[in-house]
C-alpha cells in the first residue's frame, strides 16, 4: 500500500512544493494540505515545510502555530503520526513545543545557504531508520535563524536520551549549540531539522539524494506497522 | 479642501510648484495647453512623475527606438510580447514561454541599501508577475565602490541582505549575477535586478483596461506614505496646519505580502476573472490607472475615496503618487468581481473596487465627491517631452584610446609571473563571491539546475521532458568606458557565451542601461553609442531586446559612473540533463583552449590590478566566431563530449583555469602556449572557451570544432596533485590559492 504523505502550505511556506516532489520521487503520494483546514485528509504522516510561515513576524513559527492545521497536527503526534518539521516547519514544531528549544538568528548574522555536510547520530526515529548510525550525509542548508539553543539541563536530556538526531559536520554553520542540527522527541515520531532533504532528492538539482533516506525511511516505518 | 476641476478653471493664476517638482518651464506650459486651462494640484502630481526621466524616458527614448527596429525572431520563434510590455515574454517550446526582465533600484539603495535592494527585487517579480507568470527565479547584477572603502562595508552589506531577504522570503532562487567594485560606483552602487517568469501561451496577460463597466481593483497591501517624496511640496500647498509629515522617500517592502500576493494572482489568472493587469511601482495609482486606461479602449473613472490606506491623513496628491509596495490593479468584469474577491480573502490579500471602465477617452478621479482630475490617459502615460539631448564624443577619448596597456611592463621570470598571477585571481573583482551568494537561497523550488558560481544559472521548466532555461548578466564596464560601442557588444558576446557555455541556445537579452547624467554630452554619447552597439550586436547574434531599463544620473560627486549597459541573456536547452558545468571533474580529462588569444591587454584585470591603467582600446569582438562557438557547445552538449565549459572573460586564461580548478577540488597542469606568458595568461580575448573532455572525446570535439572553423589548443590536462602546474614557469599550491582567493570580502565585511 502507497503511504500518503501530507505537507502542509501556510501563507508564506516556500519550500511546499519541493517537499511533494520529494515525497512523489520516493514512491509515497503526495497530499497537499491547507494551513486553515483543520482536516489531515486521512494522511499517514505529515512534513510542515520551509519557508517563511506569516512572515515569520513576531518570531519565526510563532503564528503558524496556532493555524487549525496545527492543533490536528499537535493532537495526532500525541498519538504516534510521524511529523517532519523541516527549517520553518522545525521551528513551528518548537514554539507548538512538540520538540523543545528555540532556533535563533545565526550567530554569523547574516542568511546562509550552503550544501551542509550531516551525520545522522541515531537511526531510532520514523524519519531515519533507513540510515546508518552515523552515516554521513550532505544535506541543503538556507536559513536565518538556525541556531538551536536550549537551557543546559534540555541539551543535556537530548544528549542523554540519544534525541540529537543530525550534527554539523565541518562547518557549524549558525551557531547551534552541540552542532544540533536536528532533533526528535521521546516517541521518534517528530523530528525537526534545520537542512532541507526535500532539495536532495535529485542529483540533477543538488549536491546529494541523500533526502530520499528521510522518505524511504517513514514507508519502511508505515510498512512495518501494517 | 482640494484642488478641484471647477477650483483650476476659476483660478487660473494661481502660482503652481512645478520646477520643485522636477517640471521645466515649457514642460508646465505644454500641461496647461494640453488641458485648456491650468492643472489641479493631482494633475499636476501625475504629470509631473509621469513625465520624469525615470518614467518617461524623456532623454532615452529616442535611443531606445532602435531596439524597436530589431527582427522579433528568435532562434526559438517570434516574439509574444517585446518592448512597451511589462516584460519582454518568449516562446520556449511544449506551449511554454518564458518571460523576464532586468531593472536597476540603483539610488534608493545607496540612501537605504536594505529597503532599496530588496524593493529592487519586489517590483521586478512583481512586473513579470503582472505578465500572467508564474516568477520562477531573480538573478542580481551589483556594483560597488572600492571594497576596502569605508562606506561599502555599509552599503554592501545592506544590499546583499535585502536581494537575499527579499528573493528568500520570496521562495524565489536566485541563479547568478555579478558583484564588481570600482572606484566610480562608490556614492553610486548599482543594483540590477532580474526576475524570469514561466506561464503557458494561452496565459499571457498584457496591461489594458476594456470593456465599458469593467470594475477596477486595487488590491494588496493599502497605501501608506512611502516613497511620495515631491508630493508632499503639493499636499503641503493645499493642506497647511494639519497636513502630512514629510515623507521618505525610500519604499518599504513586506516580501510576505508579495508572496501571497503571486500565489493569489496566479490564483486569480487560472479562475480566467482578470481582464487586464498591472503592478504598481513607480508613480503607483498615477502611473497604473493611466496606463492602463490609455492603453485600452474608452475610458475610466476612480474614486480616490475608495483607496484603502495605512495612514488617513494622506491627501489626495499623496495617494496618487504613493509608491507603497506590494499593489496590483487590475480590470474585472463585473459578473467575476465576487469571485476575485474570494480567492483574495483565501490568501489574506485585501482588494477593493475603486473605480470603473467608462465608454468616454478620459481618465476621471474624483475625491470627495469633486473632480480633482479629468484628462486624457495618453497625454500623462505616453505623451511626456521627448528629448534630443546634446551628445559630443569626448575631447579626452582619443587621449584614452592611445594609451594602450599593450605597452605596461610585463611579468617575464617564472617566480614574478606566479606572483602576477595570484596577485590577479585573488584581486577583489575577481575573487570568491560566495560571501555574497551565500546569502541567497539558489534551491528553493527544486528546479535550479545550475547556480552561481557557474557561467550561466540554469532553470528546469518541466519535469516530464527536461525543458529548461539558462540566464547570464554581464558588462565588463571597464571596456565600455573605452569605447562604449565596442564595450556594449564585448558585454553582449560575453552574456551570449556564458549562456552556450553551459549547453543552452541563446535566445534574448533583456538590458539595463546604467549610465552619467543625460545633461552631459559625453554621457549621452557613450549612451547613444551603447545602444548602437547593442542594436547591430543583437542583428548579428540573431537575439532581439525584449525591454529592460535605463538609468541615468548615475554619479558619485560629480563624476559618472563608467558607463554599465548590463546585458541578461537568455537560452534554451531542451533537456537540462545535457548541461556543461564550469569546473574540471575527472583527473586524467583533457584541457583545451578553444578560440585565439590576442594581445589584448587593454582594459583587462591584469592592467587594472597589476598597473592601475585602464586605457587603449578593447578587443573587438567577433559575433560570427561567437554564434559557432556557440553551435560547437550546443553539439557538444547534446552529444555529452565535455566534462566542462568556462567562458574566458575578466583576468583570462588565469581566472579560467582557477575557477575551473576550485569548483570541485581538482588540479590542473599544462604548457601555455608560445609567446608571451602575460598574454596568454592574461589577455582578455572574447570568443574564448576553456574546456575539459576525456580523451575519448577528443578527436570527436576536434573535428566538430574543425567544422565551425574554429581553432583548439590542447593545453594539459586535469590531475589530483593540488597544484596548479604551468610547465617550465611554476607550480602554485590551490590551497595556498584558494585561501586568498576567498578571503578578500569576508575579510573586509568583518570590520
Amino acid at each position: 500500500m502507497t503511504a500518503r504523505i501530507g505537507v502542509v502550505t501556510f501563507p508564506g511556506s516556500l519550500d511546499d512544493a519541493d517537499a511533494l516532489r520529494a515525497v512523489k520521487l520516493s514512491g509515497a503520494e503526495p497530499v497537499p494540505l491547507w494551513h486553515a483546514s483543520d482536516d489531515l485528509a486521512g494522511v499517514d504522516a505529515v512534513v510542515l515545510p520551509g519557508g517563511f510561515s506569516y512572515g515569520d513576524y513576531l518570531r519565526c513559527g510563532a503564528i503558524a502555530r496556532f493555524s487549525p492545521v496545527m492543533d490536528e497536527v499537535i493532537r495526532r503526534a500525541g498519538q504516534g503520526l510521524p511529523v517532519l518539521g523541516i527549517c520553518n516547519g522545525f521551528q513551528v514544531l518548537c514554539e507548538a513545543h512538540l520538540l523543545p528549544g528555540a532556533l535563533i538568528r545565526n550567530d554569523r548574522r547574516t542568511f546562509v545557504c550552503r550544501d551542509q555536510l550531516l551525520r545522522v547520530e541515531t537511526r531510532d526515529t520514523v524519519w531515519t531508520c533507513d540510515f546508518e548510525d552515523g552515516q554521513e550525509i550532505v544535506i541543503a542548508l538556507k536559513n536565518g535563524e538556525g541556531n538551536y539553543q536550549a537551557d543546559a539541563e534540555t541539551v543535556a536530556r537530548l544528549e542523554g536520551e540519544n534525541r540529537v538526531v543530525f550534527r554539523y559536520l565541518d562547518v557549524n554553520p549558525n551557531g547551534s549549540l552541540h552542532d544540533i542540527a536536528g532533533i526528535t522527541n521521546e516517541r521518534g515520531n517528530v523530528v525537526g531539522l534545520m537542512p532541507h532533504p526535500e532539495h536532495n532528492v535529485e542529483l540533477l538539482t543538488g549536491a546529494s539524494i541523500d533526502g530520499l533516506g528521510f522518505f524511504s525511511s517513514v514507508q519502511r516505518f508505515l510498512a512495518a506497522l501494517v | 479642501m482640494a484642488d478641484t476641476v471647477t477650483h483650476a478653471v476659476q483660478t487660473p493664476d494661481i502660482e503652481q510648484p512645478w520646477a520643485e517638482l522636477g517640471l521645466k518651464a515649457d514642460e508646465y506650459q505644454r500641461i496647461r495647453e494640453i488641458l485648456g486651462r491650468r492643472p489641479t494640484s493631482c494633475e499636476l502630481a501625475m504629470y509631473s512623475v509621469m513625465w520624469s526621466e525615470h518614467c518617461s524616458y524623456k532623454s532615452s527614448k529616442v535611443h531606445l527606438a532602435k531596439f524597436g527596429a530589431l527582427d522579433k525572431n528568435t532562434p526559438r520563434g517570434p516574439l509574444l510580447a517585446g518592448i512597451g510590455e511589462q516584460a519582454g515574454v518568449v516562446d520556449v517550446g511544449n506551449g511554454l514561454a518564458v518571460t523576464f526582465k532586468i531593472e536597476s533600484h540603483n539610488h534608493p539603495s545607496y540612501v537605504e541599501p536594505y529597503q532599496g535592494a530588496a524593493t529592487g527585487v519586489g517590483g521586478i517579480v512583481r512586473d513579470i508577475l503582472a505578465m500572467g507568470a508564474r516568477p520562477i527565479g531573480v538573478m542580481d547584477a551589483l556594483r560597488f565602490g572600492p571594497l576596502n572603502a569605508p562606506d561599502t562595508a555599509r552599503v554592501m552589506p545592506g544590499i546583499v541582505a535585502g536581494v537575499g531577504g527579499y528573493g528568500n522570503c520570496l521562495g524565489l532562487p536566485n541563479i547568478g549575477g555579478e558583484v564588481v567594485f570600482d572606484a566610480s560606483y562608490y556614492g553610486n552602487p548599482l543594483v540590477n535586478a532580474l526576475c524570469v517568469g514561466v506561464l503557458k501561451h494561452e496565459d499571457l496577460h498584457l496591461a489594458f483596461a476594456t470593456g465599458t463597466g469593467n470594475k477596477v481593483v486595487l488590491y494588496g497591501a493599502a497605501t501608506g506614505g512611502d516613497g511620495i517624496g515631491g508630493a508632499s511640496i503639493l499636499a503641503s500647498e493645499t493642506f497647511e496646519a494639519d497636513g502630512p509629515a514629510k515623507r521618505p522617500a525610500v519604499q518599504v517592502g513586506d516580501p510576505f505580502m508579495e508572496k501571497l500576493l503571486i500565489e493569489c494572482t496566479l490564483e486569480l489568472f487560472a479562475a480566467g476573472v482578470i481582464v487586464g493587469i498591472q503592478d504598481l511601482g513607480a508613480a503607483g495609482i498615477s502611473c497604473a490607472t493611466s496606463e492602463l486606461a490609455s492603453s485600452g479602449e474608452g475610458g475610466m473613472h476612480v474614486d480616490l475615496d475608495l483607496v484603502p490606506l495605512r495612514d488617513p491623513t494622506l491627501a489626495p496628491e499623496e495617494i496618487l503618487m504613493s509608491e507603497s509596495q506590494e499593489r496590483m490593479m487590475a480590470v474585472v468584469e463585473p459578473q467575476h468581481v465576487e469571485r476575485f474577491e474570494q480567492i483574495c480573502a483565501k490568501w489574506d490579500v485585501l482588494a477593493t473596487v475603486i473605480g470603473e471602465v467608462t465608454d468616454g477617452d478620459r481618465l476621471i478621479i474624483d475625491w470627495h465627491g469633486e473632480n480633482v482630475v479629468d484628462v486624457d490617459p495618453a497625454t500623462v502615460a505616453h505623451e511626456g517631452p521627448v528629448y534630443h539631448r546634446p551628445l559630443a564624443r569626448p575631447s579626452w577619448i582619443d587621449e584614452l584610446n592611445a594609451n594602450s596597456a599593450n605597452a605596461l611592463p610585463r611579468a617575464t621570470e617564472p617566480d614574478d609571473l606566479a606572483a602576477t598571477f595570484l596577485k590577479v585571481v585573488t584581486s577583489p573583482n575577481q575573487a570568491d563571491k560566495s560571501w555574497v551568494t551565500d546569502q541567497y537561497d539558489r534551491y528553493v523550488r527544486g528546479n535550479s539546475v545550475l547556480a552561481q558560481p557557474e557561467d550561466s544559472g540554469m532553470l528546469r521548466l518541466d519535469e516530464e521532458s527536461g525543458l529548461g532555461i539558462a540566464l547570464a548578466t554581464d558588462c565588463n564596464a571597464r571596456f565600455t568606458l573605452l569605447n562604449p560601442y565596442l564595450g556594449a557588444q564585448l558585454a553582449l558576446c560575453e552574456a551570449y557565451r556564458n549562456v552556450a557555455c553551459s549547453g543552452a541556445v541563446p535566445v534574448a537579452i533583456t538590458d539595463c542601461l546604467n549610465f552619467g547624467s543625460p545633461e552631459d554630452p559625453d554621457v549621452m554619447w557613450q549612451f547613444s553609442e551603447a545602444i548602437l552597439g547593442l542594436v547591430d550586436g543583437c542583428t548579428a547574434l540573431g537575439t532581439p531586446v525584449t525591454g529592460g531599463n535605463v538609468s541615468f544620473y548615475n554619479q558619485t560627486g560629480g563624476a559618472n559612473i563608467l558607463p554599465t549597459p548590463v546585458v541578461g541573456m537568455l537560452g534554451v536547452i531542451d533537456d537540462v540533463a545535457d548541461r556543461i558545468g564550469s569546473g574540471f571533474v575527472a583527473v586524467g580529462d583533457l584541457v583545451l583552449l578553444v578560440g585565439t588569444t590576442g594581445e589584448d591587454l587593454s582594459g583587462t584585470a591584469w592592467a587594472d590590478v597589476m598597473h592601475g591603467h585602464l586605457g587603449g582600446m578593447p578587443p573587438v569582438p567577433d559575433f560570427d566566431l561567437e554564434r559557432r562557438l556557440a553551435q560547437v557547445l550546443l553539439a557538444s552538449s547534446q552529444r555529452h563530449l565535455l566534462s566542462s565549459a568556462h567562458d574566458l572573460a575578466d583576468g583570462g586564461l588565469a581566472q579560467a583555469l582557477v575557477e575551473s580548478c576550485l569548483r570541485h577540488d581538482t588540479s590542473v597542469a599544462l604548457d601555455l602556449p608560445e609567446g608571451d606568458a602575460c598574454v596568454a595568461l592574461f589577455s582578455e580575448t572574447p570568443g574564448r572557451v576553456l574546456v575539459s573532455l576525456p580523451g575519448t572525446a577528443l578527436s570527436a570535439f576536434r573535428e566538430l570544432c574543425a567544422q565551425h572553423g574554429l581553432p583548439v589548443t590542447r593545453l594539459g590536462e586535469v590531475t589530483d596533485t593540488g597544484y596548479l602546474e604551468i610547465h617550465g614557469r611554476f607550480a602554485l599550491s590551490l590551497a595556498e590559492v584558494r585561501a586568498y582567493w576567498e578571503s578578500p570580502i569576508p575579510t573586509a565585511m568583518r570590520h
